[in-house]
């Protein structure tokens, strides 16, 4: 089966996945995005990469920091950017996606940056869109959230530039979580020896080992000697079925406390995708403390969007 | 109108042939296989020099559409897909709309089949009114208006008690009751084999256990009440050794897998192909083999196409949002052929599951070339390889898991009641 994400030279056509992409891309994106970060810091924060290009946020699903970095990404390479929230418009009138992308290409659109609620929409329509057009997955179902893996593994190369030498434990529902899914994916095509979930068997997946990750059910077995934690969001309407009892009850066995990062390498990073459930997954003095690196991710998350869009208008 | 069909290799497993003969009809009649009886001189002659010639196929699932769903596919396409696939009998789950729980709707149904003189279809009554649950069908009115058996399509039934009271009415009356096995609330929106494919895809899962427990009580409840059951579309490994145990234990159960089924796992999912999003999933390679050795030892009797049109624009949403199901009539036959040959099976051990082994559980006369029964035959060369792809297929719906791929056996004439219908 050819991969859709990569064209006939095996360079990047589209981003849908970290799955299935080989190292030498991971790095190309990573190492870009490194040249990237200082633009921030400039007076003028442009570049003209993408100058006279059109770069389409079409968002099925809601989105505050993802819709917004992307945004801010495609401004800083001098793209010209429509922004869509399309779950309050054209959907609610019956307009199916494809629909919508054929109208958008009809507006001369080269990029569509693509959130859907359903797992596989950014494969759907990079399967459907002409030849010229790229599409970036920014979050589909339980599937994927691409960047967002990048972004992590920039962050983490950031602080323990020695991936192949660490041991990374993601700690919550994995079972619903494209970032989870990518950040795995990431880490281990990195390189990374060492990849653990921890969670209740409720919030992981059926035959999630296979994905290659070591499973802990236990936070103080499976945050011991960990380089970096990484926390997942945990969705209010996971309360409401029989996933978990309550939420005090999660915060008491998987919430990271100071108590439970002290079982990690006293030098361990935490991060979190954001929007963090404060009280939930994570205490506020973790959030908040000197191991936490979560507020760097959002900035470097401009910087990783910056350089897939331009790679891809590149190729 | 006399047919003679000559010089073609012959297989009819309930009568145990497997060698060149010729084959003549009469009046709508298999007159004699072998030599022609005195007098006959054939209106026609068919020379099936190289090709293989065997009951018409019996599909124990074909979803034609009618009434309700005539923008997926209509009777006239159906049946046409039907006569080129080599097939001239099949059942039809109740699951139309609206449902087949009223006689004259299923007098309609039969009405309509007959006038286009194709295939003969035999439709599956409702068990509950309107498939509902909830209270049972006038099951002997049914019967009498021509339905062959009683099923839930794809809906189950929650309550116990009232599969327990249909099992049992339908137990008076000595009729079958089809049931697809599967546990609701553990397959509650899942679309994906519960495994490693799902947890990559970030698909709902439905588990293998959603069979397994539906297995458990359909056989349980059939036990009690002494209903004659059979379970539509096995997919696992662990349900296929459950019926294995049940035949073993005498009970009276029948079974049949869908020629997807023996052919795909969830690998062949891909990149979210919502061609391969079929009612069950497709499961492991671990499921895959087992039903193909079920298949083989005979615990599993039948084949079926599970025949699904869907038309193209509900294929095009994401894969859990797209509609289930694949056409199917048109592949029957040559996925059999590949099963058969990938595991090495003789050509007649394969026929068997297509033809006499779903007549049997319909209960009905087809499914052989003995002489004096109705002469529905397909005629095939099994060595015309052609390629799966929407110009090719009859079928209104073009979907299928298989598109692209390049089939050998290539059905030459099909002959319902001694009429041809295609070729």
């Amino acid at each position: 089966m050819l991969n859709p994400q990569l064209n006939d030279d095996s360079e990047l056509k589209h981003l849908l996945s970290i799955e299935g992409l080989p190292k030498r891309i991971l790095n190309q994106i990573l190492d870009t995005a490194e040249s990237f970060a200082g633009v921030a810091e400039r007076e003028v924060k442009k570049v003209p990469l993408l100058r006279g290009k059109t770069v389409c946020n079409l968002f099925f699903e809601n989105s505050t920091r993802t819709r917004t970095t992307f945004e801010i990404a495609a401004k800083r390479l001098s793209a010209d950017v429509i922004t869509l929230n399309v779950s309050t418009s054209s959907q609610s009138k019956g307009e199916t996606i494809l629909d919508t992308i054929d109208n958008l290409t009809a507006m001369h659109t080269d990029m569509f940056v693509v959130r859907h609620a359903q797992s596989g929409a950014a494969h759907m329509i990079a399967k459907h869109v002409a030849p010229h057009i790229s599409v970036i997955n920014a979050g589909d179902g339980s599937h994927a959230h691409p960047t967002q893996g990048l972004l992590d593994v920039f962050t983490i190369r950031k602080h323990k530039p020695e991936m192949h030498n660490l041991r990374v434990a993601i700690v919550g529902d994995v079972l619903h979580s494209r970032v989870a899914r990518s950040e795995i994916h990431a880490l281990t095509t990195l390189g990374v020896p060492e990849v653990r979930v921890i969670a209740p068997k409720t919030l992981l997946p059926q035959d999630v080992e296979k994905l290659g990750v070591h499973v802990y059910h236990d936070m103080n077995e499976g945050l011991k000697d960990v380089d970096v934690v990484m926390m997942l969001r945990l969705q209010n309407e996971r309360m409401a079925g029989a996933m978990l009892p309550s939420a005090q009850e999660y915060f008491k066995i998987y919430g990271l406390t100071s108590e439970k990062l002290a079982l990690a390498k006293p030098d361990a990073i935490v991060m979190h995708p954001g929007p963090m459930n404060r009280g939930v997954e994570i205490d506020s003095a973790v959030a908040d403390g000197t191991q936490s690196v979560i507020l760097p991710q959002v900035t470097y998350g401009i910087a990783v969007r910056m350089a897939v869009m331009s790679i891809l208008a590149g190729n | 109108m006399k047919i003679h069909i000559k010089n073609g290799h012959l297989i009819d497993p309930k009568n145990g042939i497997d060698a060149k003969q010729d084959i003549y009809i009469a009046a709508g009649k298999i007159a004699a296989i072998g030599n022609a009886p005195e007098g006959f001189v054939a209106n026609q002659t068919i020379d099936a020099t190289n090709l293989v010639i065997i009951p018409g196929l019996v599909d124990l699932s074909a979803r034609l559409r009618e009434p309700g769903f005539e923008h997926k596919a209509t009777l006239e396409s159906e049946m046409l897909a039907a006569a080129a696939g080599g097939v001239t009998s099949l059942a039809c789950p109740p699951d139309t709309d609206p449902v087949l729980d009223e006689p004259g709707l299923v007098e309609m149904l039969k009405h309509r089949a007959k006038q286009l003189n194709q295939a003969h279809v035999y439709p599956l009554g409702a068990l509950t009114h309107q498939l509902a649950g909830k209270e049972i069908t006038e099951m002997c009115e049914l019967s009498e208006a021509g339905c062959v058996g009683f099923s839930q399509a794809d809906v189950t039934i929650k309550d116990t008690q009232v599969l327990w009271r249909a099992m049992q009415y339908a137990a008076t009356f000595g009729f079958t009751v089809w049931l697809r096995p599967e546990e609701p609330y553990l397959a509650k929106d899942g679309v994906a084999h519960d495994g490693e494919v799902a947890a990559r895809l970030g698909l709902k899962g439905i588990p293998t256990a959603a069979e397994t427990l539906a297995i458990a009580s359909i056989l349980r409840i059939a036990k009690e009440t002494g209903a004659k059951v059979h379970l539509c579309r096995l997919s696992t490994s662990e349900g296929v050794e459950m019926v294995r145990s049940a035949k073993k234990a005498g009970q009276q159960v029948t079974c049949d897998v869908s020629a997807n089924h023996l052919h795909l796992t969830d690998f062949d999912i891909g990149y979210f192909n919502a061609n391969t999003h079929l009612k069950p999933p497709v499961r492991s390679q671990r499921d895959k083999t087992a039903l193909s050795n079920g298949l083989a030892d005979g615990t599993i009797d039948a084949i079926c196409s599970d025949h699904t049109p869907v038309d193209d624009d509900a294929k095009l949403y994401p894969f859990a949002e797209a509609e289930a199901g694949a056409t199917g009539l048109e592949l029957l036959l040559p996925l059999t052929l590949k099963w058969a040959e990938e595991n090495k099976l003789k050509l007649s051990d394969a026929v068997k599951h297509i033809t006499q082994a779903p007549a049997n559980i319909l209960g009905v006369e087809a499914g052989d070339l003995s002489v004096n029964a109705s002469a529905d035959i397909c005629v095939f060369d099994p060595n015309q390889y052609w390629k799966v792809e929407a110009k090719a297929l009859l079928s209104q719906g073009k979907n299928t898991p298989f598109l692209g791929l390049e089939l050998a056996g290539k059905v030459k004439y099909t002959l319902v009641n001694g009429h041809v219908v295609h070729g």
